[in-house]
């Protein structure tokens, strides 16, 4: 499995309140409007040109802060295919597995990879392919793979569910 | 094999003697918090096909995070939390005013030492004020817990933060926290549980301890503990023979009292003195002294006389960091008789209805208002920019909270520096970013 899309590049500390402001966590539902608030604080221009497979690169502690979901799902509802960066938040980085976007810890790459370069994401190979080079990321583990695997925690849940019943 | 506390707790709550560091667990929680996050919580659930929440008894929501309603989307949101708590018949749910959940849970004595709390809110880690183990997640994930009662947790490496010697006068927790962060940066503790321990920490009252692991949120942890002493057993002992009682109706006596403060001890987790740390940092509290997180990290730290002078348009007291009584009563040891300054507004927002009726019973709100603050319903108010306090663009707000990132109060160009609740006061009186000592 490999995505392919274009990079939007930001920089360290990058916290939920800039992917997705808090005085929407309580009244935002559905897709469309969930995704229209996406970055609002941060870059007005990302929702507007991202595309379906691009991706975003951040520095470290990527998405740290609160424990809304909303700022790992109002990606996905954007397109994003995944999020590399140098390290991540910890609940962030459970909800963007829960919500079946790839969340890669690659600090070279992350480093490497500029706004608006070609990025491909081999899941297969563990590797990020990119005009400056190609890096290699560790294997996810056996949770976070079969919750990715099933296509989120929802899914994940609902056989385990059905396997019981 | 000695252990940490993560280690033991997470093997406890995965039903385990031993957990290694590293490890996958599927644990289950004693206690699930959400809050004004339920609704949604409840959408996802849904999806399960389940009728019944399969654990109601484990449940605790709080109205905490935009209360009174602030819109008819909230109290829409609201209104559908509170059939969800009467359909489940869920016994831990509290209204509207009570409080805010980090605060609520623990005057309630809901979570215990030694215990699991998963609460769909980043600063459960405040629980490690009791010695149990708080850690946050995501809202599909408690509703997963609903559904199935038990959660993936990979146990987490351990990190010593140690106070040596008693907090000099005017110094904080809040201080030491943000002194901490600003150190080893608002990654330092990225996926760490951390440690608090030494003699600082022990001569500590048990409001100032809860600012600790509260604070950890900003350093990244997983969670955060301190280990439970005397103190802490008599505290949740009383509480806890309270809310039994006032079910029942009679009183409590010292006796049970008693029982229930062995029980308590009886279950607390302390680390082994030869488990292993990732790192060890030690601070001589002597050589602490007022700090302020400066916008809009809260790793960007300054001496208080760094940023002395800066103007204030808003000063805001409360927060599940520091919003009890001790924060409401150093406020005021500041402010009686003096005045808010013009131009510059006062806001203080007790952390509960309890914090609310102590701090009444003592005279502070009377002389909060007379001083020209004004006074909010217990709950989160402002801190995460829902309403009640939201400020203007280009104002600055000096807050007592735990958190200042870009737009994190509602507004995209407005500051905010993080202080402690003395600092917060005197800043208020002067219109600018001052401690007690400047009056
Ligand atoms: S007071 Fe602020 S930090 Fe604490 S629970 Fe409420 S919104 Fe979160």
């Amino acid at each position: 499995m490999s995505t392919t899309g274009r990079a939007w590049k930001y920089g360290d500390n990058i916290n939920t309140d800039v992917l997705f402001p808090g005085k929407y966590t309580y009244t935002a539902q559905g897709r469309a409007e969930i995704a229209s608030h996406a970055l609002e604080d941060l870059d007005p221009a990302f929702v507007k040109n991202v595309k379906p497979g691009d991706v975003i690169v951040g520095g470290s502690n990527f998405g740290c802060g609160s424990s809304r979901e909303q700022a790992a799902s109002c990606l996905v509802y954007n397109g994003v295919a995944a999020v590399i960066a140098e390290s991540f938040g910890r609940i962030f980085y459970r909800n963007a597995i829960n919500f079946g976007l790839l969340v890669i810890t690659c600090p070279e790459a992350a480093r490497a990879i500029q706004s608006g370069d070609e990025v491909t994401v081999d899941l297969a190979r563990h590797r990020i392919l990119t005009g400056s080079g190609e890096f290699a990321f560790p294997p996810f583990s056996a949770s976070v793979g079969q919750i990715l695997q099933a296509g989120g925690l929802v899914e994940y849940v609902k056989t385990k569910l059905r396997e019981t019943a | 094999m000695p252990q940490t506390f993560a280690q033991k707790a997470l093997a406890r709550a995965a039903g385990f003697d031993f957990a290694e560091v590293g490890q996958v667990v599927d644990a289950r929680p004693d206690v699930v918090l959400s809050h004004d996050n339920t609704a949604d919580i409840r959408r996802t659930w849904l999806e399960f096909g389940q009728g019944r929440v399969t654990i109601p008894e484990k449940l605790a929501i709080t109205l905490d995070h935009a209360v009174p309603a602030p819109t008819t989307k909230h109290a829409q949101n609201h209104a559908e939390i509170r059939a969800f708590v009467q359909e489940q018949g869920i016994r831990n749910a509290f209204e509207v005013g009570r409080g805010i959940c980090h605060q609520v849970l623990s005057e309630e004595a809901i979570v215990l030492p030694g215990q699991l709390i998963l609460g769909a809110d980043s600063h459960t880690p405040h629980f490690g004020w009791m010695g149990a183990l708080g850690a946050g997640i995501g809202r599909t994930e408690v509703a997963t817990l609903w559904a199935t009662g038990e959660l993936w947790l990979r146990v987490p490496e351990s990190m010593r933060i140690v106070l040596d010697g008693p907090l000099p006068p005017g110094v904080t927790a809040k201080d030491f926290a943000l002194r901490i962060i600003g150190d080893l940066g608002a990654d330092g503790g990225l996926y760490a549980s951390v440690e608090f321990s030494g003699s600082g920490i022990e001569s500590m009252s048990l409001e100032s301890r809860m600012v600790l692991p509260n604070m950890m949120a900003e350093f990244g942890v997983k969670t955060a503990y301190i280990a439970p002493d005397e103190k802490v057993f008599d505290y949740l002992a009383r509480r806890l023979a309270r809310r039994q009682t006032t079910d029942g109706g009679r009183t409590v006596t010292e006796a049970e009292v008693a029982i229930r403060n062995s029980q308590l001890a009886a279950n607390a987790i302390y680390p082994d003195a030869d488990a292993s740390y990732i790192a060890e940092h030690i601070y001589a509290a002597a050589e602490l002294e007022p700090y302020v997180a400066c916008p809009h990290s809260v790793d960007k730290l300054a001496t208080l006389s760094q940023v002395a002078g800066t103007r204030v348009q808003q000063a805001f007291l409360g927060t599940c960091t520091n919003g009890r009584l001790e924060d409401i009563a150093a406020a005021v040891e500041v402010i009686r008789g003096k005045r808010v300054a013009a131009g510059t507004r006062f806001l203080v927002i007790p952390a509960s209805s309890q914090v609310l009726q102590d701090a009444l019973r003592l005279g502070y709100i009377e002389a909060l208002v007379e001083a020209g603050a004004h006074i909010g319903t217990p709950g989160c108010g402002p801190c995460m920019g829902n309403h009640m306090g939201v400020p203007a663009p280009g104002e600055v707000t000096i807050s007592s909270a735990n958190r200042n990132f870009q737009g994190r109060m509602g507004t995209k160009n407005a500051e905010i520096y993080l202080a402690s609740p003395a600092v917060v006061a005197a800043s208020a009186v002067t219109g600018m970013i001052c401690g007690p000592g400047n009056l």
